[in-house]
């Protein structure tokens, strides 16, 4: 799903219900990590749950190639939209996209606080770092 | 008591109310104990044990009554057995530093697969510091310790048993007059975390005769940043001091000093007044209460919250000791403890997820973790009908 998709359908929600039926579809939706990929090198430790996070560069076309998987449904879902942002784009775009107001904009902003344990801020950071060492 | 002695808890129409099923990690504090905090601040703030004046001597009594005070709550033989420190975690930390000098190689710790983080970390450390061997008794799947295995385990090479009262994770209470009386006779000192037990259950230490005890104030309706070790006298006289520093001396000079009496040789440095006054204001209010009611109220509650969890196909419940005090955990099948807790955070529920900081427990128990429902005097059945209402419409989304 793109972001313009995901943005469409945010339009639309008018509970808390919606919302999060959609996002717990969008994380069964994301295709697995084979087991193989979900290892202690790839993993994001949360205080409550899980992600990982394989991070590819292709320097001939300059773009990133990620994908995400986490043990929690709703993790999964909310790393659907920050690989909608992220995959497939340039360390620059990467850089210079701010999630922090994406994820306000949806409302979803107390997901990508620290404090929640959830993982996806550190993912967010790990992506970044990585984006920094290819620009 | 009155639910409304929380202000916390109190709803308004702005502010719709929000069910708190989150004791266990600290409980929520009645007006008693934020005016105790308040007040002395306002009115009798000053460094304790010091000044010739008559604020501190306001300070001085206002503290010493309050170890006086929790003296009597757990029943100990002395005041002097009462030593103040930041939590549980602090005064385990505590017992197993001053044990450096006390073991060596061939020695054993024996703890259990239940305890919390606190409670197998600074064992590790001691273990690692001295070469004694750090062992762990089994738990069953009810979530009880596995006694058989406890007592195989034991033998006269352990040193210190160290033992939760109450599980943070499962909510199981240990037979812990047993495992003391097991622990002496193989000639072992018996250490027990009492975190999540003085809430819930009247605690004697006499009467249990450990030899320590830990306990946070936060758990128990008081402030944060205030716990208490229980010891046995004649082991805390005999043990050296831990930190040292301003209060827990007799006399410094540059070469050598000589220690403080007890309980001050292991409370360095300014205390925090104003917790142990708060955690003082927290046992006169449990002092108001009857423990018979009280036990029977939660005993209720958690009878509740079981038979409508049981009713919920899905949900697999963890644990099913038959002493249980304040915690029910669950898993919901084919679902991450934090999917659960999230969506029942969006109903206004607070419950804790996770491995609860018993991550051996979760990897003996072969799980991720657990949705944790954890109950305090406030609670009452109407929480436990918003809880289920709230996990009947969570299981629809999963
Ligand atoms: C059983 C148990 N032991 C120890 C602790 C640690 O307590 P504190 O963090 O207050 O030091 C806790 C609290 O989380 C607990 O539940």
């Amino acid at each position: 799903m793109t972001l313009d998709e995901i943005k469409d359908a945010f339009g639309f929600f008018d509970s808390w219900e919606d919302k999060y039926r959609f996002i717990i579809d969008l994380g069964k939706s994301q295709e697995s990590l084979p087991e193989s990929d979900r290892n202690e090198h790839n993993l994001i430790r949360g205080c409550q749950s899980q992600v990982w996070l394989v991070a590819d560069y292709d320097s001939s076309s300059n773009t990133m190639t990620l994908r995400i998987d986490s043990d929690a449904h709703i993790v999964r879902g909310l790393s659907a939209i920050v690989l909608a942002c992220y995959d497939g784009q340039t360390p620059d775009a990467i850089i210079a996209h701010d999630m922090d107001a994406l994820f306000a904009e949806l409302s979803l902003l107390e997901h990508l606080s620290p404090t929640r344990g959830n993982g996806l801020r550190a993912m967010v950071s790990r992506i970044r770092e990585l984006a920094h060492q290819h620009q | 008591m009155n639910r409304s002695d929380f202000p916390i808890l109190q709803s308004s129409a702005d502010e719709p109310g929000f069910v708190y099923l989150d004791s266990a990690a600290t409980t929520q504090k009645p007006n008693a104990v934020i005016d105790a905090v308040s007040n002395y601040y306002r009115t009798s703030n000053a460094n304790v044990h010091r000044a010739a004046h008559k604020l501190s001597a306001l300070a001085t009594q206002a503290f010493e009554a309050a170890r006086e005070n929790v003296r009597a709550f757990i029943n100990a033989g002395a005041v002097e057995e009462i030593v103040f420190t930041r939590g549980t975690t602090e005064a385990i930390n505590l017992i197993a530093a001053v044990h450096r000098g006390a073991l060596s190689v061939g020695d054993e710790i024996l703890i259990s697969h239940l305890e919390h983080h606190s409670n197998i970390v600074p064992w590790q450390m001691l273990a690692a510091a001295t070469g004694a061997r750090l062992t762990a008794c089994n738990v069953l799947t009810s979530g009880e310790l596995d006694l058989n295995d406890f007592h195989s385990k034991l033998s006269n090479r352990t040193r210190i048993v160290a033992i939760g009262h109450v599980s943070n994770a499962l909510g199981t209470v240990n037979p812990i007059a047993d495992i003391v009386s097991a622990g002496h006779a193989a000639g072992a000192l018996v250490v027990v975390d009492g975190a999540q037990a003085v809430a819930h259950m009247p605690v004697d230490v006499s009467a249990m005769d450990c030899d320590f005890y830990a306990f946070s104030g936060h758990k128990l309706y008081g402030p944060t940043g205030i716990g208490v070790l229980y010891g046995r006298r004649e082991l805390l006289e005999a043990l050296p001091p831990w930190q040292g520093g301003g209060e827990m001396i007799e006399h410094v000079s540059i070469e050598t000093s000589t220690y403080n009496r007890l309980p001050f040789k292991f409370e360095a440095g300014t205390p925090n007044i104003a917790g142990a006054i708060g955690l003082s204001a927290a046992i006169d209010y449990l002092h108001e209460q009857d423990w018979q009611i009280l036990q029977a109220a939660e005993q209720e509650l958690l009878s509740m919250c079981i038979a409508e969890l049981q009713q919920m196909p899905e949900v697999q419940l963890i644990g099913t000791p038959k002493h249980r005090a304040g915690v029910v955990s669950f898993l919901v099948d084919g679902s991450h403890p934090h999917d659960i807790g999230t969506l029942l955070d969006q109903q206004g529920v607070s419950v804790r997820t996770g491995h609860h900081c018993t991550m051996p427990l979760m990897q003996h128990l072969n799980i991720p973790g657990t949705v944790r429902a954890s109950f305090a005097m406030y609670n009452d059945a109407d929480d436990v009908a918003k809880f289920a209402a709230a996990m009947r419409k969570t299981l629809t989304f999963v």
